[in-house]
């Protein structure tokens, strides 16, 4: 992310925020056939992520905290573990959002590649916990689409938040 | 010297501003707990919440709560879906409506005349059932309730419903469609529910073999199309081609609705069950409305209670 950090007096609200985050949920439970379901990405963190890096003073753990529990009952998963993934994804963003800034779009999917498979990782040890070993390999296909989507979430939010701040 | 002091003046004036703004900054980010005791607290509560319900039912009104703010994006998924089909359906001609209505009605005769025959033999099997000395159950009530075209995680097979506990709802409650058995409510939310299907891996359904009354669990595969039978013995008498009903055992689905038809049964000599698999008679992929069911299952005595209780052989006596 090139541009200079907001303004602290700026009119940018939370309504882009959580609309987008609104449409990830939406996209997050669209009825695709199943060949094209198992690739569909946590839409959710993407854009989560994105906003932590973007006004990292703005959104913060328990926003990402909120959103998960959100997305817990949106999914119809055990409470908290989508809370539990998005906060620890969202609390590395914090920390290294100076960093991740500073580099160009395909290295960040890197990072954010690591972000996903953290969160799987900790959605595949609470499922484990429910009922054990019944996910097939097509459980870890999301983290790598999630991948090759972040330049696309990035370019569109990047959007969102330009024009938003126009105005 | 005028200049020199201006110049001071600016300077002051510059730091000022920067000790302002980085005050502003400061308040803004030491403006609350320090990150890492947010991470901490959002890490307890979420393990607090996970462990409260993997172990009992007490989160239910907070999910209910939640499902008021998320419910809605539920709807908005499932609105272009719902707008097809109702142009679809508003756009059809005069004549497919005609012929569609005269198939309707040619149904509806096939199963009138069927009914005629229903009503004199429940009240033979009820009398039946009082010569056996025995209780008999009480007719269902069902409420239709529509599919809503979203899917929440691709490696399980529940699907949501557009009608929750605002219809009365509950969970466990069994699903039908026009065919057979769908699967059961596995949870329900104000205005939706979710409904796992009889294929989910994690489901099982107590059945019968409807020709000799054998008694059997099916499994969940995980394909939609395909039931496994995995505790009949390789000696079993159950034939390909068999209906297999709910036989009523466990208390969730209500006896006699017909389940799934037998379609491979390969026995397997070193191993003490054999390999049997059915394919269920609900169309699991097709239909958009379901039925719910509520089943009256606290059995009718037939016979008069005997009197236990000593105030109620009081209040006998009294009479």
């Amino acid at each position: 992310m090139k541009s200079r950090p907001l303004p602290i007096n700026s009119t940018f609200g939370y309504g882009p925020v959580i609309l987008t985050i609104v449409l990830a949920m939406a996209l997050r439970i669209v009825s695709w056939p199943i060949e094209v379901a198992v690739f569909n990405p946590d839409w959710v963190l993407l854009v989560l992520i994105y906003w932590s890096l973007a006004i990292p003073e703005r959104v913060g753990i328990f926003h990402a905290w909120t959103f998960g529990l959100l997305t817990d009952v949106l999914t119809g998963r055990l409470f908290g573990q989508y809370a539990l993934a998005y906060s620890l994804v969202i609390y590395i963003c914090l920390k290294l959002h100076r960093r991740l800034r500073q580099f160009p779009v395909i290295q960040q999917a890197l990072f954010i590649f690591f972000c996903l498979l953290l969160s799987q990782l900790l959605l595949f040890l609470v499922k484990n916990l429910q009922h054990p070993a019944q996910l097939k390999a097509t459980f870890w296909l999301p983290v790598l689409t999630g991948t090759f989507c972040w330049p696309l979430v990035f370019t569109a939010l990047r959007f969102v938040r330009l024009t938003r701040r126009l105005k | 010297m005028s200049l020199h002091r201006i110049l001071i003046r600016l300077e002051l004036k510059s730091s000022k501003e920067h000790k302002k703004r980085n005050i502003a900054i400061k308040l803004l980010f030491t403006n609350g707990p320090s990150i890492n005791t947010r991470l901490l607290v959002a890490v307890i509560v979420s393990c607090a919440l996970l462990a409260t319900e993997h172990r009992s039912q007490r989160l239910d009104p907070l999910r209910a709560v939640l499902s008021f703010f998320v419910d809605p994006i539920k709807y908005l998924v499932d609105f272009p879906s719902l707008l097809l089909r109702q142009t679809a359906e508003s756009i059809n001609t005069y004549a497919e409506l005609k012929k569609e209505n005269e198939d309707l009605r040619e149904q509806q005769l096939v199963h009138q005349t069927r009914l005629l025959k229903f009503a004199a033999l429940e009240k033979e099997n009820i009398r039946l059932r009082a010569l056996l000395e025995n209780s008999f159950k009480l007719g269902e009530q069902v409420l239709v309730a529509e599919l809503l075209s979203v899917k929440t995680a691709p490696y399980e097979h529940i699907v949501l419903v557009n009608k929750g506990t605002r219809f009365g709802v509950h969970q466990q409650q069994p699903v039908l469609d026009a065919n057979g058995v769908v699967g059961q409510v596995f949870r329900a939310l104000p205005f939706s529910s979710e409904i796992m299907l009889i294929t989910d891996p994690n489901h099982a359904i107590p059945v019968q073999v409807n020709r000799n009354g054998l008694l059997t669990i099916a499994v969940g595969s995980g394909q939609l199309n395909r039931l496994i039978l995995p505790f009949l013995p390789n000696n079993a008498d159950i034939h390909p081609g068999d209906l297999l009903i709910t036989s009523g055992l466990g208390g969730t689905f209500p006896q006699g609705y017909p389940v799934a038809v037998v379609d491979e049964f390969t026995s397997q000599p070193n191993k003490p069950f054999a390999n049997i698999t059915a394919t269920p008679k609900a169309h699991l992929d097709r239909n958009r409305e379901l039925m719910i069911v509520w089943s009256n299952s606290t059995p009718v005595p037939l016979i008069s209670k005997p009197i236990t209780n000593e105030n109620e052989i009081k209040a006998a006596a009294d009479k």
